[in-house]
């Protein structure tokens, strides 16, 4: 195979990577954030404690999050149909990737938001925030960093899910590695392919942890940076 | 509302026979797999307005409990808190499910936390403007009102800082001017300067005093350091146990024979020098203070006094004086004596056999 014949299925595998993962990691944050959120809220001592709903949530989630993808893209044939018509191509491969995801961002998130200070909740209370601004205004932007990374991790899961996604039709990386790596025995595609991934999950990687890193070093707990602190006495 | 060095602070805080917060026979009990903790045991307390009042007590007292009962962070088992006139506790909503009228409430009661408790996400002019937003203040009027409180507290220049940038102290100035963003007639203090080094402790106190008397702000203090009560605060009360075992303004805490308070506030030392001698606690208070009582003593009994101890000092802003002296003789020899200092208007306290006085009393 030569790079005139590779580069637009590489093109159009990264652009069908793109598109999956953009849209499944979105959709992980949206549903994933409130449930997240909620499994704190409701639990034992919590702000709107409520244990046979956390019970019932934390269930579901732990459930969605153990099964194995291929399972979880099997299971929901009938419901990803239901929404996108079809069950093959990079739509229908977007349904089972943001159901896995949602749970699994949503114990990330979990985590971040119980390390938030219970201190700086008890300090909105008593100016006479509810429960709403509490998490707008301290939850959230408190464990703002932890979110960045949770995101950072969330989106390299869905880059390896999304390659599984190639099974049904979806197209992607992770299906060209297979169909012409694998099955056709194109070693140097799959190489080129392998790379790309490579390179993509370190650029994300870096990206995500650079933001949350600048929005942790104002934090409390890290204090300033050193860098930080050369730049304010050289200006 | 600034405390500039030209406006001259008065002496003393202003304080009026109206109680701004009254807790009334409140109890607080936890339940927690199965145990029980009784926090809070009847607990009446009168805070008047204008006056720094604090409760002082051992780690575990109930302390916080009680001043998180005061703006129902925590809801009582039972009882009513008042502030300002009205009644929280009928105010619906547990503590953090409060409805509208009691988060209107407790808008209007400051608190400081030990802890500060900043946004780290947010600068220091944010963390003070928070309050603003959460009444749904303007955007011009929240930083004009942030800008004011921070210059208030002298930290103006740090207004784009972020509280990990500030030294403990200014973390506590910008929790204050975060606490007075609500105009808040009352402010609640949960061990403030506990996590603060002496030096900086006596200056966020006298932050505290200062905005006490510039703005006649009642503060409700809780501290397990005596010198805090000694440096600021008019009323005091001491907690045990969940329950207050003393309280009063100074003056009558220094007062009251065998006061545990009074004799903290201002301890003595001095061991009497013999089986058969008389230690005897004088404390003189304004008027008194300046009459030549001893030496009259000397000279109308005939008796040889040696002093053991004595100091002056000013407790809450009050000029007090104490004294151990030693009599010849034991108690029962030296009843005229000591009757001849209560009479000259002087509190007596005799170590040993007051707290025996007391106790029979109270049986
Ligand atoms: N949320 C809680 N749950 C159970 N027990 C508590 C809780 N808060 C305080 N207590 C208990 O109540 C008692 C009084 O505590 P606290 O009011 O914090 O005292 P202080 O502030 O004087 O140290 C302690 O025995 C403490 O263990
Ligand atoms: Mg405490």
């Amino acid at each position: 195979m030569t790079w005139s014949e590779m580069q637009p299925l590489l093109e159009q595998a990264c652009w069908d990577t793109l598109y999956m993962v953009g849209w499944s990691t979105l959709i992980a944050v949206v549903g994933g954030l409130p449930l997240g959120i909620l499994l704190v809220l409701t639990d034992r001592g919590g702000l709107l404690q409520n244990v046979v709903a956390n019970k019932v949530i934390g269930q579901i989630v732990n459930i969605a999050r153990s099964l194995p993808f291929i399972i979880l893209m099997v299971a929901l044939m009938t419901f990803t149909r239901w929404i996108t018509g079809t069950t093959i191509g990079r739509e229908a491969a977007i349904v089972p990737l943001a159901v896995g995801a949602i749970p699994f961002f949503a114990r990330l998130v979990e985590t971040a938001v119980r390390e938030v200070d219970h201190g700086l909740v008890e300090a909105v209370q008593a100016m006479g925030g509810n429960t709403w601004t509490i998490v707008r205004k301290v939850l959230v932007p408190e464990s703002l960093p932890s979110l960045i990374s949770s995101t950072t991790t969330t989106i390299v899961a869905l880059i390896g899910y999304s390659a599984m996604a190639g099974t049904v039709g979806a197209g992607g990386l992770g299906d060209i590695a297979i169909r012409y790596g694998y099955q056709r025995f194109e070693t140097g595609l799959m190489w080129i392919t392998v790379a790309i991934l490579a390179v993509v999950i370190s650029l994300i990687q870096f990206a995500g942890d650079y933001a949350a890193r600048s929005l942790h070093r104002r934090g409390a707990h890290s204090g300033p940076a050193p860098k930080l602190r050369l730049l304010k006495a050289a200006s | 509302m600034h405390l500039c060095p030209g406006t001259p602070t008065p002496a003393h805080s202003t304080v009026t026979e109206t109680h701004v917060i009254t807790t009334t026979d409140l109890t607080k009990v936890y339940r927690s797999r199965g145990r029980e903790v009784t926090a809070l045991d009847g607990v009446d307390l009168h805070v008047r307005e204008g006056e720094v009042y604090g409760v002082i007590g051992q780690s575990g007292a109930g302390k916080s409990s009680l001043i998180r009962c005061v703006n129902l962070l925590e809801r009582p088992t039972s009882g009513t808190v008042t502030v300002a006139g009205q009644d929280l506790t009928a105010l619906a909503g547990r503590g953090s499910r409060a409805g509208r009228e009691l988060r209107q409430a407790r808008s209007r009661i400051g608190m400081v936390f030990q802890h500060f408790n900043l946004l780290s996400s947010r600068t220091v002019q944010d963390n003070v403007e928070l309050p603003l937003e959460i009444l749904g203040k303007s955007g011009g009027e929240r930083s004009r009102k942030a800008l004011e409180l921070l210059d208030l507290v002298g930290l103006a220049d740090k207004a784009g800082a972020y509280p990990a940038q500030l030294s403990g102290g200014q973390k506590q100035r910008v929790g204050i001017a975060r606490a007075l963003a609500g105009d808040p007639k009352v402010l609640l203090s949960d061990e403030a300067t506990s996590a603060l080094d002496p030096e900086t402790t006596r200056s966020i106190l006298a932050l505290l005093r200062d905005l006490n008397r510039q703005l006649g702000l009642t503060v409700l203090l809780i501290t397990h350091e005596m010198d805090v009560v000694k440096s600021v605060c008019d009323s005091a009360a001491l907690m045990e146990n969940g329950r207050i075992v003393e309280s009063g303004t100074v003056s009558e805490l220094l007062a009251t024979p065998g006061s545990e308070l009074a004799a903290a506030l201002f301890p003595l030392d001095g061991e009497a020098s013999g089986e058969d001698r008389t230690v005897v606690d004088v404390t003189f208070q304004g008027e008194s203070a300046t009459q030549p009582v001893i030496s009259q003593l000397a000279r109308t009994y005939n008796i040889d006094i040696s002093i053991l101890g004595a100091a002056i000092d000013t407790v809450g802003g009050l000029q007090v004086g104490r004294m151990r002296i030693e009599l010849p003789g034991r108690y029962e020899d030296n009843v005229v004596p000591i009757g001849f200092l209560r009479e000259k208007g002087l509190q007596i306290d005799v170590p040993g056999r007051e707290s025996v006085l007391v106790k029979e009393g109270a049986k």
